[in-house]
């Protein structure tokens, strides 16, 4: 026998809205209500907490007061260095892995997604080890060419690329594979070579997502810390980027902290409305 | 079997994609458009993209006037870039982040022309299809004819030996397509190297090939001009395609047992052994009453099973010995009341009986039509 829920009312309200989406109830069950909203709480107050505890008044001075230009002019320089570097060697890369086979591509491309999942701190260690004065190519590089890598601002732009290129691979090689090859195809019967199809139909198709990739890359840059520290230090002027400059102003004068923190949420804004329509439609993956 | 001439497009390959494989063997001549008629899966779309250079053959080659385009044995291949080659896709591909102008000046730039030799050779052909005043339009600004032209021009920019279309109207609403249809004819009637025509659409095949090809289960099953075809199909498909009854069956003089059951009395020219013959579905007569002995040669009851509503007539589908579809008026649909279920009398002329053996020499045995 089947139970019967008692009628209960409905708003003229409801009603339309029900009808304007299709769905059937859309009342929440308190299980699933109460947890959803300690998250936005946990992802909304720390937030909230840097705007109000922000020096507002003396905001200029806090910032002028460190090295906050220096830190930030070298936080943006490198992390626009670091993503032209990636867009010149991590598209092709991108197109390697997505329209062609060879053996070992599988490794590859795991390889290449490695530094996503790695803690930052780790792919640093690597880096010394490799490019350090006694690593694995840095002791030829220095023997032979005299040349230093570590505690740079090379060493800046290097962390940051093993750290964000990744995210504009997997962004473009996305792309790349549900790209209509179509497109492509019809080029080549036109006479474009291989080169050529790349250049005038491949990249302008899957430019939206090469720019989100680039995008996506210069905030990871930016926001680098770990992998800097590690292989680049915190030479004022010379590798302290933003985030390191954070982090030591905490201690020494926090309402400059505060101030470097929110110009790094403003950063953080921009790029997140520059993505608003990948991202924040809900349901579609970049 | 070897193809005479060197000129035009010579095909005698099999391309095999996966569990399908396409062998054919045909030729089209300098100025002539061969249709490739066939259901889905025929091969078709696979035959021109082997030709293109798309998809190489798995055996046999491909010759372009002569020269070599590609060659399994040899392990030749000219790469889909290299060959002279016009491709109008299906859905024409028009390159969306390019403007007209710069979707037919494509070609001419990628073949080496500088930047303003092609430009120049796009106006010329923009001008010839009327595309002028679009010339600045993106192809997502365009209507279905408008885009279909402007492939034509950027296939035709590239100056091709050989010009191929896949289904070039079948994006295009029915309202459009007589148009555009009458357009393309005369364009085709400009090329002067070899065209190929896929279509699924009898009345595009009689309208634009001069020879059609029917491919089915990427087999050739037919060749010949479009009256021959209409009149004479070799298989179900191309019956149905033309809307024709066909039937297999023994001849012996004047009489022919079909081979799905029922007998035919035919126009005696002394033909013996397997047959097919061709009924028109208006050249049958229904009445619900046995019919009264006439000139008639042929009556047999059957049963009507469905009836469709076409443009100008009724068409019925009867199931008897042997089944049939016949086209009667709506007034005869009213007046003999007929309904599906109804008991009714065919009665079709001797003379309206085309019997011939399946046409240039092939079989019109049943054969499998699978393909992915």
């Amino acid at each position: 026998m089947v139970t019967r829920t008692a009628p209960s009312h409905l708003t003229a309200r409801e009603r339309a809205r029900r009808a304007a989406r299709g769905g059937a109830s859309q009342s929440v069950p308190a299980p699933l209500l109460a947890p959803a909203l300690i998250a936005v709480a946990f992802l909304v107050l720390p937030l909230v907490g840097l705007l109000v505890r922000a020096p507002w008044r003396h905001i200029g001075a806090a910032l002028s007061g460190s090295d906050a230009t220096q830190a930030l002019v070298l936080s943006l320089w490198t992390a626009t260095t670091t993503t032209a570097i990636s867009l010149v060697i991590g598209v092709p890369l991108a197109w390697l892995l997505a329209r062609t086979r060879f053996p070992g591509q599988r490794l590859l491309r795991a390889l290449v997604t490695l530094p996503l999942v790695l803690p930052p701190v780790v792919g640093g260690v690597a880096l010394l080890l490799a490019f350090g004065r006694t690593g694995l190519i840095g002791r030829y590089l220095n023997s032979w060419f005299g040349l230093t890598i570590p505690f740079t601002p090379l060493a800046v732009v290097m962390a940051e690329t093993f750290v964000a290129m990744p995210f504009l691979i997997i962004t473009v090689e996305g792309a790349l594979r549900s790209a209509d090859q179509g497109f492509e195809e019809a080029a080549a019967t036109l006479g474009a070579k291989r080169m050529a199809v790349f250049r005038r139909i491949t990249v302008p198709m899957i430019a939206p997502s090469l720019g989100a990739g680039a995008v996506l890359c210069w905030a990871r840059a930016l926001g680098e810390f770990g992998a800097t520290i590690t292989f680049a230090g915190s030479f004022p002027g010379q590798t302290e980027t933003m985030p390191i400059a954070v982090y030591y102003a905490l201690e020494s004068d926090p309402d400059a902290a505060i101030a470097l923190s929110l110009v790094l949420l403003l950063v953080s804004v921009v790029v997140l409305v520059s993505l608003r329509d990948r991202w924040l439609r809900g349901g579609s993956v970049p | 079997m070897t193809r005479a001439g060197s000129g035009g497009l010579v095909v005698e390959a099999e391309v095999t994609r996966g569990s399908f494989t396409l062998a054919v063997s045909l030729a089209a001549n300098a100025g002539e458009v061969l249709g490739l008629l066939g259901p889905n899966g025929a091969g078709k779309s696979t035959l021109l993209s082997a030709v293109a250079g798309l998809t190489p053959v798995s055996a046999g080659r491909i010759t372009l006037d002569g020269q070599v385009m590609d060659d399994a044995d040899a392990g030749t291949f000219v790469e889909a870039s290299g060959r002279p080659v016009g491709f109008v896709f299906q859905n024409y591909r028009l390159f969306p982040h390019l403007t007209v102008a710069d979707n037919v000046a494509f070609s001419p730039r990628a073949r080496g022309l500088s930047r303003r030799a092609a430009r120049s050779a796009a106006s010329h052909w923009l001008d010839r299809l009327g595309l002028t005043d679009l010339a600045d339009r993106k192809p997502g600004q365009l209507s279905g004819g408008q885009a279909q032209r402007v492939a034509l021009a950027r296939a035709l920019a590239g100056q091709p030996a050989v010009l191929l279309l896949d289904e070039p109207l079948s994006a295009l609403d029915a309202g459009t397509r007589l148009d555009v249809q009458a357009e393309l004819r005369r364009h085709l009637a400009d090329f002067t190297g070899p065209c190929l025509l896929v279509t699924h659409d009898a009345i595009e095949a009689l309208v634009l090939a001069d020879r059609l090809v029917v491919l089915e289960g990427g087999r050739i099953v037919q060749e010949g001009t479009p009256e021959q075809i209409a009149r004479q199909p070799a298989t179900d498909y191309v019956a149905k395609l033309v809307g024709l009854n066909l039937y297999a069956g023994q001849a012996d003089g004047s009489r022919v047992a079909l081979t799905g059951g029922g007998n035919f009395v035919i126009t005696d020219h002394g033909q013996h052994g397997d047959v097919l013959v061709a009924l028109r579905p208006s050249a049958v007569v229904v009445s619900t009453e046995p019919p009264q002995p006439g000139s008639a040669r042929n009556t047999w009851p059957a049963k009507i099973t469905g009836l469709t509503l076409l443009a100008d007539r009724v068409r019925l589908n009867l199931e008897g010995q042997p089944s049939a579809l016949v086209d009667v008026t709506p007034a005869a649909v009213a007046e003999l009341s007929l309904s599906p279920g109804s008991q009714v009398w065919l009665t079709t002329k001797a003379t309206e009986l085309e019997v011939y053996s399946g046409s240039d020499g092939r079989s019109a045995e049943p054969h499998d039509a699978a393909a992915p």
